[in-house]
């Protein structure tokens, strides 16, 4: 696009009239410079594979991925995890009276008690995930259907919504907080309940706080600033249509834990890669004493406070609990990667050495092209 | 009446009292508009013309499209790179007309002298109007075309420097209108003269004062626009043609633009991605309407839409979702592929300028690149067509001997002969014997004689030659137009006879016995290509006329009686195979009937107004019959330096050598052997006039049917000459069935050449060979190099038009896309630069291409898991900048530093240059080579990422990673990845590559640190760790 008009120079050709005294003058010094990027000369590295340097890199690289993808994979298998889905599709399930009888009117909670038990023990902090299957969350009608100026505090944005809320923009008033995001909010309730072999049940303390992450919960999203009561921030202001209380009292436990900052709230809002996805719901944190597992063995009932419908969309929802280690949850992929990645590296170094063995003494250009 | 095809033209705007009322004709004023826009109209027509370019054009639809349809990516992702190129092209553009606005105004603004009713008057050049008497002083270019009327000096000629219209900086002598009278002021007269036409030689005109006195002019009686006045203190002239009609005006037309062969590739790459595009968005739309056909997953209750969308047409929608898909994939034809490839050009084009190899200490000059676009091409040279004169050999004259009446002459330098002449050899019979004294004198002074050359004076002003001194003869400089003439000159001066110059229309020649002899020139009968010969027409102090004449042996023979021919014949081919350019020198004294019937013949045919070309020729070859043959002469043209090495390493880098020459065979055929281009072994294949006639005599069949034997016969070289007579018999035969056959049977065979020798060429023939060439199957890619005006049409015609800056002006060099100094140049410049510059624009292609199709890819995967929505994986600051910003600076140092093998390797093994031939590295092997690396990363990186995601919790808090972070860690993959694909590609480290391409890097996670507010730290370490794992992948 540019090299067009380069040899503009050349075509105007029409020399100013006065200066007729020819060449001689500006032919004096034209000598290019003798400098080493001119010439392209500069000083270069110049690396030449040869057998000897990619022979051992080869083998170096075996060697050093297969121990990080065996101690991945061991750290990975060391993780336990816990997965049950109570979506309630089976007539034997507990849930499927919950799940067929629902709708968004009903003024009474559904509940049922979905009974499990761990054959071993959790140790060390364990994290309670929920998960949801065939959710469209990385939906771009979806995945826009948000105001993050809202979101952030903004005041105007909360009275009048971004049009990409459409159509979750407005009732009679402007919904805080506006979209379809917001709008679909899980709202089960789970809570955990373990069985002691004498059969009485105690309640496991949940954590919902430290589940968001940092830079959302302190920088991306934010209560509209000017009032510590937040019913007179958020007053002309809608609830979204499907949700059962204001933004404002989504916890009734923490008053530090409403409006747009509720954890629960901001994990949701950070909507997931894939259709089948899992979000942190809680923490169970260890004992103190360090001395009993967090989670010991044993029977333990899940009590779902059902009110979210997936079977319309032919979704399922489970719940997750999980051990964590330094490289995150129980994930053999990375491992296994490492492991392939590194002996395929391995193996090729030994093919190519035997080949160099038998055939490089011979032809010496064989070197290269290794 | 004024006839359409002349114009009438009234000095000092004073009509002839006889004729009727002075309708004053209406011509177009002397301003010179050579800028293309105004103030007003810049904005609409520079984007205009910007966007008449299909690839600006793709990209302005693409982006109206965003802006239209509600596409996933916001306008400003394409927008702002289409904007930037736009802005930084209409800027370019726009300072580009500025300047030329500038030197418009200093033509256009410059004050010139014009006499207006008897009274000199100064006016701005651009008021001056045709007709117009115009005063122009010494070292002042003219402002248009004058015909000149009065001079300074004595003799009623001016001198002139044609310096910048075709770069001869000879002084040139123009001549007054003969006999017009003095007093200006009073002169009426008309002029009639052609429609403005473009070539600067041709001029016809007649010149009449008031119908009873008529006058032809000539060229010599124009002075053009653009020429300076020299050694002349002021002339009045009229001016003819004005502004846009001048001669130079007419000739500062743009050439047409080449393209190279990669761009063609670029091109159909560019096709191939387009259908992929294309395809992509067929395939997700469709795949989106039938996935949405399934119950419960179009509008769950979660996701329910606008109302706006639930009234839209479904066909509408479909559209409208295709666009949309092309949008989201449109990355995949990035407009930065097109800055990188001009920028990689322009700045590429510099490091030719800049090499201190093509330095020349004697013209103080370096190369010249005048075009930009064709760098690459210069690595993919097939054939090369090579000028002989200037280009092989160095146009620097020198008298070596000459054979007067059959005797050889040799000059020694130590020669103890009081005349300097030792005769060496000569035909056995008369070995040590001499021609006539008569005789010797009378060559010497046809030597002094026929000729237009110039004495150049030394202190300019006055005539320095008249007072009788004697200037030394060392001395002396002459001018020609043509070297052989100096050198005949020259040569004749060694052997006593020294020509003094001009002086009014007579010549002067000083004797051995250093006596002035004077001569008056009555006619120059010039040289033309095509009689091959030029004559004067003088008389003597005795009142004999006499017709000097020399020319081409051909030219002359057939005109001289024959039994001189058979003394004289001998030399003269023996001084042809030795490679020495021959000319032979006639003579006819005229009787006075005869003279005066040449005389009104010339005249006559200087007069007429049309075809005066041929008329004239016809009274040349008229008079020149009959002639009796003095002798001959052996000018030598060494060869270049280095012509001999530089040719063999064009052919030992397979490219096929052509000599295209208006020599004579026997001369060309010499140079050749001398340049190597035919060895002892080559099997020359004669197709000649002569030939053909040999085997006329023979048996009367084809030509063609003789020489192709078995080509096979293993490494065999083949060398075929032919000249222009039977090339012309071969290229323009009657239009029967077999001319077709005769032209592909002529290229096969010369295809299977290694050398091919073209001699007795016309300068339009140079052009068909090469032009047929070119054409011919497989297309190769044709080089052209040449040093003259005649090589122009050859140089225009070839992909790569090569000028040498030499002795024969500059025209070639003004036509040409590269000018070099010298022959031995072009070794490196096709060797060295060009086959770097094909390498690196080759890898800058297909990387090009390979890294956004890694780039796409992902997106396009990630559709399959987001319902078709066209939600991007990308965040759009990574959209815009991955081309822009992180992945340009690597790819772009290493497409103007790399030399996979440096540059005197590539010089000295030739044959490495075959390794590229052909279009090695853009044909569709390598091209699927780079498309399937693409498609498998950008499979790993998507898939990797996915797998990684099964569970998405990848911190040691337990928190979980969204849409936005699986983007975010595809990019980085992405970034590293292709970063040091290109590092582990790159062959050639300087400072330069390594603080790119770390550089990039660094501002990468700089970048994105310090735009993932959303984005925590710790992520960030992950990602590194998650990299390195897929590094490992893609090796």
């Amino acid at each position: 696009m540019m090299a067009p008009s380069y040899n503009a120079k050349e075509e105007d050709g029409h020399q100013p009239g006065a200066t007729g005294h020819g060449g001689a003058g500006t032919m004096t010094n034209k000598k290019p410079d003798n400098t080493a990027f001119k010439q392209q000369r500069l000083p270069a590295w110049q690396p030449i594979l040869t057998a000897g340097t990619v022979l051992p890199a080869f083998f170096v690289i075996g060697l050093i991925f297969i121990p990080i993808g065996v101690g991945l994979f061991v750290t990975s298998n060391n993780i336990k995890e816990f997965e049950i889905d109570y979506t309630g599709v089976d007539m034997s399930s507990p849930c499927y009276n919950c799940s067929q009888s629902y709708s968004w009117n009903n003024t009474q909670s559904c509940t049922c008690s979905v009974h499990f038990s761990l054959d071993q023990p959790f140790e060390s902090n364990v994290f309670m995930y929920y998960g949801l299957s065939n959710f469209y969350q990385n939906h771009r009608r979806y995945v826009k259907s948000r105001d993050d100026s809202q979101l952030n505090g903004d005041k105007t944005s909360l009275q009048s919504p971004s049009k990409e809320c459409e159509p979750y923009r407005s009732s009679d008033k402007p919904i805080a907080p506006c979209g379809a995001i917001a709008n679909s909010l899980f709202n089960d309730t789970l809570e955990l309940y373990y069985i002691d072999p004498n059969g009485s049940r105690t309640a496991i303390p949940l954590v919902k706080k430290g589940i968001a992450w940092w830079t959302d919960k302190h920088v991306k999203f934010r209560n509209p600033s000017g009032n510590n009561n937040l019913t007179v921030v958020f007053q002309g202001t809608s609830k979204p249509v499907n949700w059962r209380k204001p933004v404002f009292e989504l916890d009734p436990l923490d008053s530090d834990n409403n409006g747009f900052i509720n954890e629960d709230f901001i994990v949701w809002m950070r909507t997931a890669a894939l259709p089948t996805f899992r979000k942190l719901y809680c923490i169970i944190q260890k004992k103190p004493n360090n001395m009993t597992p967090t989670l010991p063995r044993g029977e333990y009932i899940l009590e779902v406070t059902y009110n979210y419908p997936v079977r319309s969309f032919d979704g399922r929802k489970r719940m997750i609990l999980s051990t964590i280690s330094w490289m995150g949850g129980k994930n053999p992929f990375l491992g296994i990667a490492y492991i392939t990645v590194g002996s395929v590296c391995f193996c090729l170094g030994l093919v190519l050495l035997s080949i160099h063995y038998r055939y490089g003494k011979r032809n010496n250009s064989a070197e290269i092209s290794s | 009446s004024r006839k359409v095809d002349s114009r009438t033209i009234y000095v000092g705007h004073r009509p002839c009292p006889t004729t009727e009322a002075l309708i004053p004709p209406k011509f177009c004023d002397n301003r010179i508009v050579s800028s293309k826009y105004t103030v007003w109209n810049f904005l609409p027509k520079n984007l205009f013309e910007q966007f008449r370019r299909i690839a600006n054009f793709y990209f302005l639809i693409i982006f109206l499209v965003q802006v239209i349809v509600d596409t996933p990516t916001s306008p400003v992702t394409s927008g702002l790179p289409l904007f930037f190129v736009i802005t930084v092209t209409a800027i370019k553009q726009g300072y580009e007309d500025w300047l030329r606005h500038k030197a418009d105004n200093e033509v256009n603004k410059y004050l010139v002298t014009v006499l207006e009713d008897g009274r000199r008057a100064r006016k701005e050049s651009e008021k001056i109007k045709v007709g117009d008497v115009v005063e122009v002083v010494e070292d002042e270019t003219f402002p248009c075309d004058l015909i000149l009327l009065q001079s300074s000096r004595e003799d009623e000629t001016c001198f002139v420097t044609t310096a910048s219209l075709d770069g001869e900086s000879n002084h040139k002598t123009h001549y007054t209108v003969p006999d017009t009278e003095k007093n200006l002021e009073s002169l009426s007269a008309t002029i009639e003269c052609e429609q403005p036409q473009p070539d600067l030689y041709k001029f016809v005109t007649v010149f009449s004062r008031c119908v009873v006195f008529f006058r032809s002019l000539g060229p010599e009686n124009l002075l053009l626009k653009g020429a300076t006045l020299k050694n002349t203190q002021k002339i009045y002239g009229v001016a003819v043609y004005s502004g846009m009609e001048t001669k130079m005006a007419l000739n500062y037309q743009g050439k047409s633009q080449k393209r190279s062969a990669v761009e063609k590739s670029i091109n159909a790459f560019l096709l191939v991605y387009l259908c992929i595009l294309v395809s992509k968005a067929l395939v997700c739309t469709t795949l989106k309407y039938v996935w949405q056909s399934r119950p419960g997953q179009d509008e769950p209750w979660y996701n329910q839409k606008t109302q706006k969308e639930k009234d839209t047409n479904l066909y509408l929608k479909m559209f409208t979702d295709f666009l949309s898909f092309m949008v989201l994939f449109n990355f995949i034809i990035p407009v930065s592929m097109y800055v990188t490839v001009e920028m990689q050009k322009f700045l590429g084009s510099f490091f030719i300028s800049w090499d201190k190899d093509f330095f020349d200490p004697e013209i103080q000059e370096g190369a010249l690149v005048n075009t930009s676009d064709l760098n690459e091409e210069l690595g993919q040279v097939e054939y090369v067509f090579t000028d002989k004169t200037g280009t092989l050999t160095q146009n620097n004259m020198e008298f070596i001997e000459c054979c007067i009446d059959g005797f050889q002459y040799k000059y020694a330098d130590s020669g103890t002969e009081l005349d300097g002449f030792c005769v060496t050899d000569g035909p056995v019979s008369m070995l040590q014997q001499k021609a006539g004294r008569e005789k010797e004198e009378l060559f010497l002074r046809a030597l002094c004689l026929c000729h237009t050359v110039q004495v150049k004076e030394a202190t300019g002003q006055g005539d320095g030659v008249g007072d009788g001194m004697i200037h030394p003869a060392d001395l002396r400089g002459f001018i020609a137009s043509s070297p052989d003439e100096v050198a005949l000159v020259k040569g004749a001066m060694k052997y006593g006879f020294k020509f003094l110059g001009m002086e009014s229309k007579n010549m002067r020649v000083m004797n051995r016995n250093n006596d002035v002899e004077t001569y008056e020139l009555l006619h120059v009968l010039n040289f033309d290509p095509v009689r091959r010969r030029m004559s004067v027409i003088v008389r003597t102090k005795s009142g004999d006329t006499m017709l000097f004449c020399k020319g081409a042996d051909s030219s002359i023979f057939p005109r001289v009686r024959q039994e001189e021919v058979d003394r004289i014949r001998m030399h003269v081919e023996r001084n042809a195979t030795e490679g020495y350019r021959t000319l032979c020198v006639a003579y006819k004294l005229l009787s006075s009937e005869e003279y005066d019937q040449a005389d009104t013949g010339l005249r006559e045919a200087k007069l007429a107004l049309q075809d005066r070309e041929e008329k004239l020729m016809a009274v040349y070859n008229q008079v020149e019959t009959g002639m009796s043959l003095i002798g001959a002469t052996a000018v030598e043209d060494r060869l270049q330096e280095e012509a001999a090495e530089t040719m063999e390493a064009l052919q030992g880098a397979g490219m096929k050598v052509w000599v295209l020459t208006g020599d004579k065979m026997e001369t060309a055929k010499s140079t050749c052997y001398a340049c190597r281009l035919f060895q002892r072994s080559t099997e020359l294949l004669e197709l000649t006039v002569r030939t053909l006639h040999s085997w006329a005599k023979s048996k009367p069949v084809s030509a063609f049917s003789v020489p192709p034997r078995s080509w096979s016969s293993a490494n065999q070289d083949y060398g075929f000459i032919i000249d222009g007579a039977t090339l012309s018999l071969v290229l323009n035969s009657s239009p029967d069935s077999n001319s077709s056959c005769y032209k592909s049977l002529f290229l096969q065979i010369c295809q299977n050449c290694t050398t091919v020798l073209c001699c007795r060429m016309a300068p339009l023939q140079k052009a068909q060979i090469v032009k047929m060439v070119k054409n011919s199957k497989g297309s190769p890619i044709t080089l052209s190099i040449g040093d003259g005006a005649n090589d122009v049409s050859m140089i225009l015609e070839a992909h790569v038009g090569i000028g040498i800056k030499g002795r024969e002006g500059r025209q070639a060099v003004r036509n040409s896309d590269y000018a070099i100094p010298k022959l031995k140049h072009l070794k490196k410049l096709l060797l060295g630069h060009g086959h770097l510059y094909y390498v690196r624009i080759a890898h800058l292609v297909q990387y090009f291409f390979y890294k956004n199709l890694c780039f796409i890819l992902p997106q396009f995967l990630y559709q399959f898991f987001c319902g078709y929505s066209q939600q991007p994986l990308y965040d759009a600051a990574y959209l815009t900048m991955y081309n822009i910003c992180f992945t340009s600076m690597p790819i772009l140092a290493n497409s103007l530093l790399e030399q996979h093998i440096c540059m005197e390797v590539l010089m000295d093994n030739a044959a490495l240059y075959r390794d590229v031939a052909k279009n090695a590295m853009l044909r569709w092997g390598p091209f699927l080579y780079w498309t399937l690396l693409g498609v498998y990363q950008g499979l790993l990186f998507f898939f990797g990422v996915r797998f990684l995601f099964s569970n998405p919790a990848l911190q040691d808090n337990g928190q979980v990673f969204g849409n936005w972070s699986y983007g975010t860690i595809v990019f980085t993959v992405l970034v590293f990845t292709v970063t040091l694909k290109l590092a582990m590609d790159t062959r050639h480290w300087t400072w330069i590559n390594h603080f790119v391409i770390w550089g990039s890097l660094a501002f990468y996670m700089f970048f994105s640190f310090f735009w993932g507010g959303i984005i925590c730290n710790q992520k960030r370490v992950k990602q590194i760790k998650i990299y390195i794992l897929s590094l490992r992948f893609v090796t």
